[in-house]
């Protein structure tokens, strides 16, 4: 540090002194900008208090809450079947995928197995309920970035596959369908030849929002080296999903673990995408988009004949133990550590969902970025709010 | 696979590793020392290669005082047995905290327990571990009570700052089941004198439709 001369140093403390009166008189502090909770970008009710440097973002923070519903609380006073009623309404987006990992973890502890049929329609309407997730997401995109098109592509394709769970299960957004040790009912008649109509459809869909988004300047320079998650960061937030192979983890828990589903009788592909920025993360999206049509369409041609339902008591009573399973869920890694005591209902149940962790990350990776870039990155890391909350 | 990876974390861990429990085909359950949780997880993330980060939450081995909350809030409140027992790997202490971490390589995931103390519910922060685990232990922090000793900021995550209790203690009553008499009673009351047999033809729910459909069940 140089030695100031005491005349310097005086003229230096004054002009200090100017500089902060004139901050000061200017107010060139940070602002805060807050987001929500009623925000088109947030899915529902979340908050982001955001302080801002001009354009760019010092720090950012969710504020959850919004959607707080209890349920960890609420299965410890239900029976064992009477819970998918609820963790329906996780993910509302793509229910019947939320049932499938709580029924999985009660079945392995009752030692039960769903017949080879309940298991691959389980699959079909695994994936169904992905695609009819994740289309949304297609189209909310590009609302979020200014183009409106696709967002009526997606509810108009998306409305097919609602159609398709809707007569298979009976409800459209929450089918409640599962049951231990199988399924409420076997497919509807004419189900398999309406729903490879379907899937062509969709496969169309993809197309049209490949060329309309992904091949579009304006998405691709608002989404290119926006936000990007290195996978050492990815992994040790715990993000899943298309967010953590959008980093470069080649990782799908339909793949790389054994549960009794048919995703292992079909032939398909992991992608993944070694950028780790919102493009990559909607482009593994449609990829996945893509792949599920064909898990469905592989799948439907070899359904096995026979009952939907194994052989499990009249009243559900679960031995004692404790087991965790999750599943690739629309949005992430779902899963449910389960403890029972061998009673009617659960001892307690942790829920343990996508969104609350892929949301996590947002005060780490929107430091920094500039405004507009936060609608880009929240819309990209793909979040339910009821996902977040539970 | 998972014997050889208990083994090895045997070894590694030493005198921190408390008790363990295996299921050689399906999953791994540890329990390690409460005052050596930190360093037992980042020799876990470090040494065995766990790193990824799934979750953090707690339990409250205690059944519940107020049972199923299917009580007559007319009636007198019937007295249950409280005692406290716990699950896999054991465990000495009311409240556990747990994580699951994988193995991003093997796709091998764990479970990892330590008991916290009753009288101090105090356990180590794992945040500069896994940066991952701050919302869950904002989460634990908020529903269970418990501190984390170097966490930065336990505010709440859901519920207003002023809200009093930890609503996932078992102890915590769901005020909504004690204020009036469960209208879903009819449903699970009833149960038959014997556990039944799995019966021919699958079923495919509870009974929902009222005490009739049950008791025709039972004979």
């Amino acid at each position: 540090m140089t030695v100031l001369g005491d005349r310097q140093q005086l003229s230096y403390i004054a002009s200090q002194a100017a500089d902060a009166r004139l901050n000061l008189e200017l107010e060139t502090e940070g602002m805060t900008l807050n987001i929500g909770p009623q925000h088109p970008a947030t899915h529902g009710t979340l908050r982001i208090i955001a302080r801002l440097d001009g354009e760019q973002v010092v720090w950012a923070e969710p504020v959850c809450g919004y959607m707080h519903r209890g349920y960890e609380k609420l299965t410890e006073v239900r029976t064992f079947p009477q819970v998918t009623t609820l963790i329906n309404r996780i993910d509302w987006l793509g229910s019947f995928a939320n049932e499938v990992p709580f029924i999985l973890a009660a079945e392995k502890l009752m030692g039960v197995e769903a017949p080879p049929r309940a298991q691959y329609i389980r699959t079909i309407l695994f994936e169904l309920s992905r695609i009819a997730n994740i289309s949304l997401f297609l189209g909310d995109l590009g609302v979020q970035l200014g183009a409106i098109t696709p967002v009526f592509l997606a509810f108009r394709d998306r409305e097919y596959v609602l159609n398709l769970i809707e007569s298979a299960t009976g409800g459209r957004f929450h089918p409640n369908f599962d049951r231990i040790g199988g399924l409420k009912d076997d497919l509807p008649a004419g189900w398999i030849d309406e729903t490879r109509a379907v899937m062509k459809k969709l496969r169309g869909f993809c197309d049209q929002i490949e060329d309309l988004l992904f091949g579009n300047e304006i998405f691709q320079s608002r989404t290119r080296g926006i936000g990007v998650v290195p996978r050492d960061v990815a992994l040790q937030y715990g993000l899943s999903g298309a967010n953590l192979r959008a980093s470069g983890v080649d990782w799908d828990l339909r793949r790389d673990q054994t549960l009794p589903m048919a995703w292992d009788k079909a032939d398909w592909k992991v992608w993944t995408h070694p950028d780790g920025d919102s493009f990559a993360r909607c482009w593994i999206r449609l990829q996945e988009t893509r792949e599920a049509t064909k898990i469905v369409d592989q799948l439907l041609g070899s359904i096995p004949s026979g009952p939907v339902m194994a052989k499990v008591p009249k009243i559900i009573k679960v031995p004692e133990g404790e087991a965790w399973v999750s599943t690739e869920n629309p949005l992430g890694e779902m899963g449910y550590y389960v403890i029972s005591r061998g009673d009617l209902g659960p001892f307690r149940v942790k829920i343990r969902s996508a969104s609350f962790n892929n949301l996590s990350i947002t005060p780490w990776l929107l430091r920094g970025v500039y405004v507009p870039d936060i609608v880009t990155i929240l819309a990209s890391l793909y979040f339910i709010l009821g996902d977040i909350d539970r | 696979m998972r014997e050889q990876m208990l083994v090895a974390i045997q070894t590694s861990l030493g005198d921190a590793l408390v008790e363990s429990q295996i299921k050689s085909l399906d999953d791994l359950w540890i329990r390690v020392r409460t005052d050596s949780w930190r360093a037992s997880v980042k020799k876990l993330r470090d040494v065995h290669g766990f790193d990824y980060f799934c979750f953090l939450s707690a339990i409250d081995w205690m059944p519940s005082p107020y049972g199923r909350g299917e009580d007559d809030p007319t009636e007198p409140a019937p007295i249950r047995d409280t005692t406290i027992r716990s699950g896999y790997a054991g465990g000495e202490t009311r409240i556990q905290v747990f994580i699951r971490i994988v193995n991003s390589t093997t796709h091998l995931g764990i479970t990892v327990k330590a008991d916290v103390a009753d009288t101090a519910l105090v356990i180590e922060s794992l945040i500069t571990i896994f940066a991952g685990a701050n919302w869950h232990e904002r989460e634990a922090h908020e529903m269970f009570g418990i501190d984390f000793a170097g966490h930065p900021d336990l505010r709440n995550m859901y519920l207003p700052a002023d809200f009093e209790g930890h609503p996932l203690r078992k102890d915590f009553p769901l005020l909504s089941r004690m204020v009036k008499p469960w209208p879903g009673i009819v449903d699970v009351e009833p149960l038959p004198a014997s556990d039944e047999p799995a019966s021919d033809e699958p079923a495919d729910d509870l009974p929902t439709s009222g005490n009739e459909t049950v008791s025709d069940d039972a004979s």
